[in-house]
């Protein structure tokens, strides 16, 4: 188990460092030049600029002391916010996103686990079809949209009753963060659900259910120890990736909310060619990623006996 | 089979109930998490939602962001939300009034007399900690804003400073700068040449104050966070929380106390989204908000008292000059603009409320003389004019031999794109030309710009300094925003002659001249003014909109009873 562990960490630090190589080769390929401003500098100016952010090196120097600088955990002071370090964004504003993930995750997990449950177990009967119906929706309607119309719902609702119920935007307390939470988490719910219907519907057939069901096991048993755990196994696997999908996707729910989250830094840092940035987000969440995706394996080894690996 | 069914029907029923009571424990999970969350997210929240947009009973406005000020390093800040922001918490020698008129500052009296200045500072003016504004401070930030170690994109704004320019390129040290404190409460300076409206220069963001000792202290983090600035304006910031809070308290150190009248303002929320600034507005959050064009009707429904401004911007089409470029062919351009209308484009197209349509580089509220430069100075413009486009046309190809596509370098967003397509569609049916539109993000068009990758580009320029010449210098030949490369020894001179003169009346003349020659060579074809729509809280009064300078200024904002 430990030499398993180990030897998916050390394939992680490979991932991550080609992420890493990978993102600086396509930024600095990437048209458009990083210092570019409104207003036209000096060459004198323009050379202290290039200096300042070592862009005067050769590219394979760049490089090098842009790796040498990773291994320390130095990404730089970013090229919009001339003082500020990139190290200071991701940790200022990744709780933010990670807190609203989690709420997303949270949500799309249980709503995805019971819905699923629910639709399976009253399968082409009137609970089955309607959820099944706003399933697709959620599925096919994307998170902008929701967002946008989360909080016209929102301000319509407290003018209607004339106090604010919930705020229309912000962060702070919990109550800022219930709707861009589920807005967030809605499409992954919507996936998780369909995901869990057909996994329990396969399991509900299954030859050890009809043993168990023979053997007069009591329902409440059946279901939960044999039908439930079976059928969630598929939905903690996809659950790793969607935890990195969500905290680094909430780029429009933070826009629209006004949620000071990493999201907004890892877009705008991209349109705005903020070198710096785009590495320092690329390869945390890179690093994010694999980490998840190996932490669900173990998870997974856990649930699942069967898959234990020595 | 219908003991099968029965059991069947069991087994969903106490499944079914199961799966209730998971769900009921589910959410109590997730009050349970919340209540976590809630807590840690206090550590970094932002307080937003607690307050209403004005809230008279502890004097406090509310209002959104709509981007984090990159910093507020007065020396290094470009942008107009930095400005903002830096204007409501910092002073320079001299500032614009309620009315847009030059007043006094940190400077209790000033005289500019040729090549010298000399401003005798108030001995009232404090720093945010108490001790106060010398003339020292004036000159630290100034050599400081110069120097080229420091790379800040507006150095140019000091180049009327003598030796500015030599320091900028590295030519001289920074103690070579022009200016001089006499003693705590005079601050002389010495100008390259006279400069007319130098009063009006010092008001500028480049040109506010920074306490030497203070900005050493904070080692390369000057303005970063709030605690690491240095404040003598009518606000001080007390919280600044990244990407998501700015608030600004009433200095108690400052001067001018009766200007205040508030004791809070406070910037909770940080977005672009302008919806979302909408439903703020809507949901009471904020005290004002700009509308768009979609959100224009809802608006009337709602019966608000809609403001109009000019943000003082204009932008047009610019050609690139440069040899082999089809766009150096006089007859191409004046072919162009006597084929493009920006009326059509600001009332058919566009149709964004406020817009006006561009008729020339000097936009309608300069000042002339003795009433605005346009009134006394009428742009020419062509009347559109097929016919005559086609004839020119039809020049240029004699000249030219046969006319490549033309590369129209745009921007990547909404406005751009209409206007792009429009011009494309246009000059396609009135004079068959082909148009290639080239879509580039902001850095990308800049750097294509600067090495003149185009034909015609979209661009636009906003004002730094409330003068004719912050426009009129443009397209002088030596000019690093001129792209297109235009060179005419005539408008040169013009150019030169507006910088060297004081008479008002000859400078004046001069922009005229400037103008006549840009609208007879064709050198940009102006598209628009920018406008803006925005609307305010009622009880809200005191809002001053500037085309240079803090922009919305709510420092001199009242509340008031609402009237119904």
């Amino acid at each position: 188990m430990w030499r398993y562990t180990l030897r998916r960490l050390i394939q992680g630090v490979i991932t991550v460092w080609f992420i890493a190589t990978a993102t600086f080769v396509a930024m600095h390929t990437v048209p458009g030049d990083p210092l570019a401003a409104d207003k036209a500098v000096s060459e004198e100016i323009r050379a202290n600029l290039e200096a300042k952010y070592g862009l005067d090196k050769p590219i394979g120097q760049q490089y090098l002391v842009y790796m040498g600088n990773l291994a320390r955990g130095d990404f730089g002071i970013s090229f919009v916010q001339k003082n500020r370090e990139v190290n200071d964004i991701i940790s200022e504003h990744f709780p933010v996103s990670a807190t609203l993930g989690i709420l997303a995750i949270v949500f799309a997990a249980l709503g995805g686990v019971l819905w699923g449950a629910l639709t399976a177990l009253y399968r082409n009967k009137l609970p089955d079809i309607v959820i099944m119906f706003l399933v697709i929706l959620g599925i096919s309607v994307p998170s902008f949209v929701f967002a946008a119309l989360g909080q016209l719902a929102l301000v319509n609702v407290n003018n209607l009753i004339g106090i604010s119920l919930l705020p229309v935007a912000g962060w702070g307390t919990v109550w800022h963060m219930l709707v861009p939470s589920l807005v967030l988490g809605l499409g992954t719910m919507a996936y998780l659900t369909r995901l869990m219907r057909s996994s329990m519907l396969e399991i509900i057939n299954s030859d050890y259910v009809r043993t168990a069901k023979a053997k007069g096991l009591p329902p409440t048993r059946i279901f939960t120890r044999h039908q439930l755990r079976n059928a969630i196994l598929p939905v903690v696997t996809v659950l790793g990736p969607a935890i990195a999908a969500i905290t680094t996707g909430g780029f429009v729910v933070e826009l629209v909310f006004a949620i000071p989250g990493l999201g907004r830094y890892f877009v705008q840092a991209v349109q705005q060619l903020d070198y710096t940035v785009i590495m320092g987000t690329t390869v945390f969440y890179g690093a994010f990623l694999v980490f998840m995706v190996i932490l669900v394996d173990l998870l997974y080894g856990w649930i699942d006996p069967r898959v234990r690996l020595e | 089979v219908s003991v099968t069914a029965n059991t069947d029907k069991d087994f969903t029923r106490s499944a079914g109930r199961q799966l209730a009571l998971f769900a009921v424990l589910a959410v109590a999970g997730v009050v349970l998490l919340m209540m976590a969350l809630s807590w840690a997210s206090s550590l970094t929240g932002t307080g937003a939602g607690l307050t209403g947009g004005v809230d008279p009973r502890t004097g406090t406005v509310t209002l959104v962001l709509s981007e984090e000020p990159p910093q507020l390093n007065s020396t290094l800040a470009t942008d107009q939300v930095s400005g903002m922001v830096l204007g409501h918490v910092m002073e320079g020698l001299l500032r614009y009034d309620e009315n847009n008129r030059l007043a006094p500052g940190v400077a209790e009296r000033w005289e500019v007399n040729g090549t010298e200045a000399t401003f005798w500072l108030r001995d009232n003016a404090r720093w945010s900690d108490g001790a106060p504004v010398t003339a020292h401070d004036f000159v630290f930030a100034w050599q400081t804003a110069i120097d080229p170690r420091n790379a800040s994109e507006y150095g140019f704004i000091l180049y009327s400073i003598r030796n500015a320019e030599a320091i900028n390129q590295g030519e001289l040290p920074v103690s070579e700068l022009g200016v001089e404190a006499l003693d705590d409460r005079t601050l002389h300076v010495r100008l390259e040449r006279p400069v007319a409206f130098f009063d009006k220069l010092v008001a500028f963001t480049t040109y506010y104050p920074i306490r030497e000792d203070f900005y050493r202290a904070t080692r390369g983090r000057y303005g970063a966070d709030a605690h690491t600035l240095l404040y003598n304006g009518p606000f001080v910031m007390t919280r600044w929380v990244h990407g998501a809070h700015v608030r600004m308290e009433k200095n108690p150190n400052y001067w001018n106390q009766d200007r205040v009248q508030i004791n809070v303002l406070d910037f909770p929320y940080m977005t672009q989204d302008a919806n979302a600034h909408l439903n703020l507005f809507k949901d009471g959050r904020t005290a004002y908000t700009t509308l768009t064009e979609e959100n224009l009707n809802e608006a009337l429904v709602r019966r608000w008292h809609l403001h109009r401004f000019m943000d003082g911007s204009v932008f047009y089409i610019d050609m690139n000059f440069r040899e082999g470029r089809p766009t150096a062919n006089w007859n191409l351009r004046r072919a162009l603009q006597l084929a493009l209308d920006p009326e059509e484009l600001v009332y058919r197209v566009i149709k964004l409320p406020g817009y006006l349509p561009g008729e020339s580089l000097f936009p309608t509220w300069l000042q002339g003389v003795d009433a605005p430069f346009r009134q006394e100075y009428p742009a020419p413009t062509a009347t559109p004019d097929v016919q005559q486009a086609r004839r020119h046309l039809e020049l240029a190809r004699r000249e030219l031999g046969r006319i490549p596509p033309l590369v129209l370098l745009t921007g990547d967003n909404p406005l751009s794109n209409k206007q792009a397509e429009y011009y494309q569609e246009t000059l396609k049916s009135t004079l068959g030309l082909e148009i290639r539109i080239d879509k580039q993000i902001f850095k990308q068009r800049l750097a294509k710009m600067t090495s003149g990758e185009f034909d015609l580009v979209l661009a636009g320029w906003g004002p730094d300094f409330d003068d004719p010449l912050t426009f009129g210098d443009l397209y002088a030949s030596w000019n690093l925003n001129n792209r297109g490369r235009y060179s005419n020894p005539e408008l040169d001179n013009w150019v030169r002659f507006a910088q060297d003169a004081t008479d008002p009346r000859e400078r004046a003349d001069a922009f005229g001249e400037i103008q006549r020659i840009l609208f007879e060579d064709v050198v940009n074809l102006p598209n628009y003014e920018r406008g803006i729509v925005y609307v305010v809280d009622p009880r809200l009064e005191g809002l001053v909109r500037r085309v240079v300078g803090p922009d919305p200024d709510f420092s001199n904002v009242r509340i008031v009873e609402a009237d119904g």
